[in-house]
C-alpha cells in the first residue's frame, strides 16, 4: 500500500534522505530504527507532505482506491484524507479549540472527501468517549484545548486516540514512545495494538528497542545517513540493542 | 427627492451589498448652517436641540481632522457629502410596523431581521436605523410595561426632553473631538434607552444600522442610561451597500451606569469594506464612551469589527464611581485594503476600580490592523487594577500589526499589568490540521477562532454564532 523507491529529499538546502527503499503491505507492522539525525523523523514528514521538506528524485506512492498513486500530487490534508496519518513526536497545542470540537471537524472532513454522510455532534461524542477507552483516557480532556496544558504522556495518549477516531490505513508513529515513562508507554503501545488489523499499515519510528518489546513488528529496518543499511526481523532490533548503532553506521 | 441609484459593484462575497431602490427625502448635499437648521427642522427640533447642533457646528469648524492614528486616507470633503436621507414613506413618524414601505420591510427581511411581530427573534426589542432615520423600534409595548425606554433618539428629544437634555454630550462632550463634534452638529437618529431604577432589562435591546443612500454619510447618536441597580444587554449590528464611493459613518455612543448598574454592549460590524483592489468601503469614524457613574457600577465593550475599509474606534470607559469595573473584549480582522486602528481608553478616577482590556487583532492580505490603548490611572484612583492583554496574528506576507499601548499611571497603589504578543500564523499549527484532513481554509478559520476564544465567550450566545460565521466567511474569501 506504500511504496517508497530510491526517495531523496532535502531540507532546506541540506539533503537528509539519500536513496530510501521501503515497501509496507497491509497488516504489517515496520519499525524504522536509527540514530539521530539518520533522517527517521524527515521521512515521516514527507510522507505526511510537511512543507519546506523537498523530494529531488524517487518517489512515494501510496494506494488509492487499488491504484498506486504520486503522493507528492496530493496536499497533507488529502493524504490524511485517503488514509495517510502521522502521529507527531512533538504534537502542538492549539488553544481556543477543544480537543472534541478538532477532532470532530477532523473526522467530518475525512467523511466529506469520500462522500459519506457526517456525524452529528451527539453522535460523535459518544463514539469519540467509547474510543477514548483505547488509550483509557479521560473524557474529560476532549473538552480541553487541543494538548494545552497536556503532559507528553497525554499527548501522545491523544494522537493515538486521533488514529483511533480516523482510523487510517497507514499511521506513521514518529517516536511515539519518546518522554513516556513506562506506564504510560505500556497504554500508548497497548492502544496501538489494538489498532492493528489485516487492512493497515503501521510505520514505527523509534531511536529505542524498548518500544519494540511492547509492539512487536514484523520488520525491522535501520536507517542511517540517510539510507536503510539493514533490514529483518524483530531479532534485529535485539541484535541492534546488543551492538548498539555503530556496528551498522556507515 | 431623488431615487436611489443602483450602481453596485459585482463581488458575491458580501452578501449585504445590495441596494434597496426606495424614494427618499433628502437635504442638499454639503454642509453648512442652513443645512443643519433643515436637518432639524425635518425633524421638528426644539429650540435647544437646533442651537446644541449650532454650537457643535461652529466649534467643529475650528478644529482639525486627527492625524495621530496609523491610517491612509484622501481627505474627506465634508461638501461633498449627504447629511441627511430618509426613507421618504416614513415621513410620518411614529407609524406602526406594520405598515412601513414593503421594500424597507423587505430589505431587513435580507438582512436577516425580520421586523414583524410574528417573525421577531425572541427575547430581543430591535431598533432599526435606515440611513438617517430609525424606521421602527419593536417590542415596545413589553418594555413599557416595565418603564424601559427605548425608541429612537429623534423621538426621545420629542418625548423625554428632560433626559436627553441631562445627558446628551454628558460623557462624550461636544468638543471631545473632531468627528465628535461633526455628529454634535449634524446627527441624525440612533438609540435611546433608559432603564429606571432597579430594572433588570427583560430583553436583549437592539439597533440596526444601514447606510443604503449613494453619497450620504451616517451619523448615528446612541444614548444608553442604566439607573441604579439596573441592567442591560445591548446589541448593535451594521451593514451597508457596497459601492464605488467611500461611505462615511461618523457615530457617537454614550453610556451612564449609575450605582450597582450595568452595562453590557456588544457590537458585530460588518460595514462594506470595500472591494479587493481598495474601492469603496465605509470609513467608521466613532466616539464610543461609557461613564460608570455610580459606585459599583459595570460597563463592558465588546466588540467584533471585520467590516469598514476604515475603522477608527476606540470605546472606552470612564470609572468614576468607586468600585466600578471596564471591560473591553475586541476581535478586529482586516483583509485586503482594511485598516483599523481601533482599541480602548479606561480612565481610572474611583477607588478600587478594575478594567481588563482584550483585544485580538487577525490582519490578512495586504491591510494593516493596529490596536491603539490608553490605561489612565489618576491620583485618585487608589487601588485601582488593570489587566491588558494584546494579541496580533498575522496571515500572510504583506500584512501588518501594530501595537500601541499608553499606561499613564499616578497611583502608587494601581497595579498595572500589560501582556502583548505578535505572532505569525503558526505552521505547525496550520500543517498539524491539515494532517487530520482539514483543508488549509478550515484550518485558518480554526485557529483564528481558537486564536478569538477569549473574546467571543464574553458575546451574547446568538451573536456568538454569528461572530464565528462571520469571521470564518472572511477569511476563506481573503486566504487562498
Amino acid at each position: 500500500m506504500l511504496k517508497i523507491t530510491n526517495l531523496h529529499a532535502n531540507v532546506g538546502d541540506k539533503e537528509v534522505l539519500k536513496g530510501v527503499t521501503l515497501t509496507i503491505n497491509p497488516g504489517e507492522v515496520h519499525a524504522i530504527m536509527g540514530p539521530n539525525g539518520s533522517g527517521k523523523s524527515t521521512l515521516s514528514k514527507v510522507i505526511a507532505g510537511y512543507p519546506g521538506y523537498e523530494i529531488t528524485s524517487g518517489k512515494v506512492e501510496f494506494e488509492v482506491n487499488g491504484k498506486m498513486i504520486d503522493l507528492s500530487e496530493l496536499e497533507p490534508e488529502a493524504r490524511a484524507c485517503e488514509g495517510v496519518f502521522l502521529a507527531f513526536q512533538y504534537p502542538v497545542e492549539v488553544p481556543g479549540i477543544t480537543n472534541l470540537a478538532f477532532l470532530h471537524a477532523a473526522f467530518n472532513a475525512v467523511c466529506r472527501h469520500h462522500g459519506a454522510p457526517e456525524m452529528s455532534e451527539e453522535k460523535f461524542a459518544k463514539f469519540v468517549a467509547e474510543k477514548s477507552k483505547i488509550v483509557e483516557m479521560d473524557p474529560r480532556f476532549l473538552d480541553r484545548g487541543v494538548n494545552v496544558g497536556f503532559s507528553g504522556g497525554e499527548k501522545k495518549r491523544n494522537e493515538i486516540l486521533q488514529m483511533a477516531v480516523l482510523s487510517p490505513r497507514l499511521a506513521i508513529l514518529d517516536e511515539t514512545d519518546s518522554g513516556l515513562d513506562i506506564d504510560a508507554l505500556k497504554i500508548v503501545a497497548g492502544g496501538v495494538n489494538k489498532l492493528r488489523s489485516a487492512e493497515r499499515g503501521i510505520l514505527l519510528i523509534t531511536h529505542y528497542q524498548r518500544l519494540l518489546d511492547f509492539i512487536k513488528p514484523d520488520f525491522v529496518h535501520i536507517l542511517s545517513a540517510g539510507q536503510i543499511v539493514k533490514s529483518g526481523n524483530s531479532s534485529l532490533a535485539l541484535e541492534l540493542e546488543k551492538e548498539g548503532y555503530n556496528a551498522y553506521i556507515r | 427627492m431623488s431615487k436611489s441609484d443602483s450602481t453596485t459593484l459585482p463581488q458575491a462575497e458580501y452578501k449585504y451589498g445590495f441596494v434597496t431602490e426606495i424614494e427618499t427625502d433628502v437635504v442638499p448635499i454639503g454642509l453648512n448652517e442652513e443645512i443643519i437648521g433643515m436637518i432639524s427642522a425635518k425633524k421638528n427640533e426644539p429650540e435647544w436641540m437646533l442651537n446644541y447642533r449650532l454650537k457643535a457646528y461652529r466649534h467643529w469648524l475650528t478644529m482639525k481632522e486627527p492625524a495621530w492614528a496609523h491610517l491612509t486616507y484622501a481627505k474627506i470633503d465634508f461638501q461633498k457629502i449627504r447629511f441627511y436621507s430618509a426613507p421618504k414613506t416614513n415621513a410620518n413618524a411614529g407609524k406602526k410596523l406594520e405598515e412601513l414601505d414593503p421594500e424597507l420591510l423587505k430589505t431587513f427581511e435580507r438582512l436577516g431581521i425580520p421586523l414583524l411581530e410574528q417573525k421577531r427573534i425572541s427575547g430581543v426589542a430591535m431598533d432599526v436605523v435606515f440611513d438617517s432615520v430609525s424606521v421602527g423600534t419593536t417590542q415596545k409595548e413589553a418594555l413599557e410595561k416595565v418603564g424601559v425606554i427605548f425608541c429612537s433618539i429623534s423621538e426621545a428629544i420629542q418625548k423625554h426632553p428632560e433626559l436627553v437634555k441631562k445627558y446628551l454630550g454628558s460623557v462624550v462632550p461636544v468638543a471631545d473631538n473632531y468627528y465628535s463634534a461633526l455628529n454634535a452638529a449634524v446627527f441624525t437618529d440612533g438609540s435611546f434607552c433608559y432603564i429606571p431604577k432597579g430594572v433588570r432589562c427583560p430583553l436583549d435591546l437592539s439597533t440596526y444600522f444601514r447606510i443604503n443612500a449613494k453619497d450620504t454619510g451616517q451619523f448615528e447618536r446612541t444614548l444608553l442610561i442604566a439607573d441604579e441597580g439596573s441592567y442591560v444587554n445591548y446589541l448593535e449590528g451594521c451593514t451597508a451597500p457596497m459601492r464605488d464611493e467611500n461611505q462615511l459613518h461618523a457615530a457617537v455612543v454614550e453610556l451612564v451606569a449609575h450605582d450597582n448598574a450595568e452595562i453590557r454592549y456588544s457590537t458585530v460590524q460588518n460595514w462594506y469594506t470595500g472591494d479587493r483592489e481598495g474601492r469603496g468601503g465605509v470609513y467608521n469614524f466613532v466616539t464610543k464612551r461609557g461613564k460608570c457613574q455610580g459606585k459599583n457600577s459595570k460597563i463592558s465593550w465588546t466588540q467584533v469589527e471585520s467590516g469598514s475599509a476604515i475603522t477608527w474606534k476606540y470605546p472606552s470607559v470612564i470609572l468614576q464611581g468607586d468600585n466600578s469595573v471596564g471591560a473591553f473584549y475586541s476581535v478586529a480582522l482586516t483583509h485586503d485594503h482594511m485598516q483599523a486602528d481601533t482599541g480602548t481608553k479606561m480612565i481610572h478616577i474611583g477607588k478600587n476600580t478594575k478594567s481588563t482590556i482584550i483585544s485580538k487583532g487577525i490582519s490578512t492580505g495586504q491591510s494593516s490592523n493596529s490596536y491603539r490603548g490608553l490605561v489612565r490611572i489618576l491620583p485618585s484612583a487608589e487601588k485601582a487594577r488593570n489587566y491588558s492583554q494584546c494579541d496580533s496574528m498575522i496571515v500572510g506576507e504583506r500584512a501588518k500589526a501594530n501595537t500601541y499601548p499608553y499606561i499613564e499611571n499616578r497611583n502608587r497603589s494601581a497595579v498595572v499589568e500589560h501582556e502583548a504578543s505578535t505572532s505569525r500564523l503558526s505552521e505547525d499549527q496550520l500543517f498539524y490540521l491539515k494532517s487530520r484532513g482539514l483543508d488549509q481554509e478550515k484550518a485558518i478559520a480554526m485557529l483564528v477562532n481558537g486564536f478569538c476564544k477569549d473574546v467571543f465567550k464574553h458575546l451574547p450566545l446568538e451573536f456568538s454564532v454569528e461572530a464565528v460565521k462571520l469571521i470564518e466567511m472572511k477569511l476563506e474569501n481573503s486566504i487562498g
